[in-house]
């Protein structure tokens, strides 16, 4: 029998500390609707997606009542679309960005992903013109989240594509200064993306993965921030223990919820994302637990360390507690999205240059920043290949979210509103790497990639 | 297959009994009851048997729910599985 102690403490971390299952991402290939015609691709996209996807919005809400875990997402991740705009290169690609708008309206999800293109090591067909297209598909759509795989460890950094999504994020904020630029939240450039990842908007389904498949993302930065305020004077080993403990706990109610849906949906489950994923709600804060271990606030020195032992700790304790374990897992910095980051940006504390350190140590990269909207794409590919090299050279991922507040300056605030927060524009170093970028080619790939 | 259903509140005359008529409404049967009143809060946990329960399971949670609400009190319905989950290896 269960003992009132375990009962009343999870009861806690629901009620009282924000404990839910972030997303269900249901990923969906495909390569089946491949087609010249794009308009009958199109077709087809939206009748695969809303075929599969059908129960999966009603599916996450009976498993969220029936084990009283708030299930916040439903969402769907898809193939590449750049692989379907090959078959079909002098057709405009916003065609395929508005089927999934529809498609996601349809099923009822609050975002799909996949509007990407993976350029690590060079242009195929229809990637150029997926990426040229992605300001316009990100501002007329609402649902539809892209990203851009530019580098990786094996393959080194493809500095043409750098040098091209600088200028894709300005666009597509731009064609989005009339709602804070939204455009740019919805585009990740990524180093060493995965390619089971449940979370947006970073999120598509590889090439390897099956036809369907079923990733869950679990959160709980609340839960943690909890638990180490109640353990007094401890000191930094029990810290990590305690870190562990409590990332077990979170991670199998994410199990139980991906086995539940996968049983439910008939679909496989792919892997269990073990991410700290911040709200912009009091409480859901990965920066307050960083202030917790010891921080007058974060960004202070010591965030680094503090940091690192947290992404470390909830693996440690999550790997345990599912079968299989993959996407983005450690913990999230998006900072607009994280109430106690966006503090520690509005009082100068949390600066850009301590940001790309911490994103050495973390699971993601320079997340959700607003930067000054007269920011030039040349310092933002050159942000870009700073993380990418950190990503490139310590064989993990890292991404890159900007938002350039068109019209903006330092020190004023966009606001996004919901899930994405709001937040302060953040302060650049305006001297310009235009030469290196405009170099173009391709850092090779580092020593640490010959592992064969 | 059982569920828990915990009570916290501010303690009134009947939470049990209103909690256990809702149940055996819908044949919900009782296997263990836990129940105390510390300082004028209620806390009450109880393990029932859902097999042979009557309505679907989220419709007893939303009646349970509901009920908790007219009484000024928090209830919980949930399916142990969670529990056990999370605080078994």
């Amino acid at each position: 029998m269960i003992n009132s102690h375990d009962i009343l403490e999870t009861i806690n971390m629901i009620d009282n500390e924000n404990l839910d299952v972030r997303t269900i991402t249901m990923g969906i290939s495909l390569l089946s609707c491949i087609d010249d015609d794009i308009d009958k691709a199109c077709e087809k996209v939206y009748d695969k997606i809303c075929r599969y996807a059908e129960n999966l919005v009603k599916t996450g809400e009976d498993i969220s009542k029936e084990y009283g875990i708030p299930i916040i997402h439903k969402r769907i991740s898809v193939t590449p679309i750049a692989m379907l705009a090959a078959a079909c290169p002098t057709k405009n690609p916003v065609k395929f960005a508005k089927a999934l708008d529809q498609a996601a309206d349809t099923v009822g999800v609050n975002f799909v992903g996949g509007y990407s293109a993976l350029v690590h090591k060079g242009f195929a067909q229809g990637d150029y013109a997926l990426i040229e297209s992605i300001p316009e598909a990100l501002s007329v759509t609402e649902k539809v989240c892209s990203s851009v795989n530019i580098g990786s460890t094996k393959a080194g950094i493809n500095m043409d594509a750098v040098a091209k999504m600088g200028k894709v994020i300005r666009q597509t904020a731009e064609l989005t200064a009339d709602r804070d630029c939204i455009g740019a939240a919805k585009l990740v450039v990524f180093c060493n993306a995965p390619e089971d990842n449940p979370f947006m908007a970073g999120a598509f389904h590889g090439a390897g993965e099956p036809d369907c498949v079923i990733n869950v993302g679990v959160s709980g930065p609340g839960v943690v921030r909890a638990v180490l305020a109640k353990s007094g004077d401890c000191n930094i080993t029990e810290v990590a223990d305690l870190i562990k403990k409590t990332a077990f706990k979170i991670t199998r109610t994410g199990q139980l919820v991906a086995q539940e849906a996968s049983k439910r949906l008939s679909v496989p489950f792919g892997i269990v994302d073990l991410s700290l994923a911040p709200t912009p709600a009091i409480g859901d804060s990965v920066a307050y637990i960083l202030e917790e271990m010891g921080l007058e606030q974060c960004g202070a020195h010591g965030t680094t360390a503090c940091l690192a032992l947290l992404n470390d700790a909830v693996k440690k304790g999550g790997v345990m507690a599912s079968s299989h374990v993959g996407g983005l897992s450690g913990a999230f910095i998006p900072v607009t999205e994280d109430a106690g980051m966006i503090e520690a940006a509005r009082s100068k504390t949390l600066t850009l240059t301590k940001l790309e350190a911490m994103t050495a140590v973390c699971s993601v990269g320079l997340d959700m920043i607003a930067i000054p909207g007269d920011t030039s794409a040349d310092i933002i590919s050159g942000i870009i290949a700073d993380e990418a090299a950190i990503g490139m050279v310590n064989s993990k991922t890292t991404a890159v979210r900007l938002i350039p507040a068109i019209g903006k300056k330092a020190g004023e605030e966009l606001n996004f509103g919901g899930l994405l927060g709001n937040g302060p524009i953040m302060d650049i170093n305006p001297k310009s790497p235009a030469k290196f970028i405009s170099r173009g080619g391709r850092i090779p790939a580092p020593m640490q990639s010959l592992k064969n | 297959m059982n569920a828990v259903i915990t009570v916290l509140g501010k303690d009134n005359v009947g939470i049990l009994a209103k909690v256990s008529n809702e149940c055996a409404a819908v044949d919900v049967n009782i296997i263990e009851v836990t129940q105390s009143v510390l300082q004028g809060m209620f806390a009450m946990i109880m393990f029932v048997d859902i097999t042979k329960c009557t309505v679907p399971f989220a419709q007893l949670v939303d009646a349970l729910e509901s009920k908790g609400e007219e009484m000024g009190v928090k209830i919980h319905v949930m399916h142990e599985d969670i529990f056990n989950a999370m605080h078994k290896i």
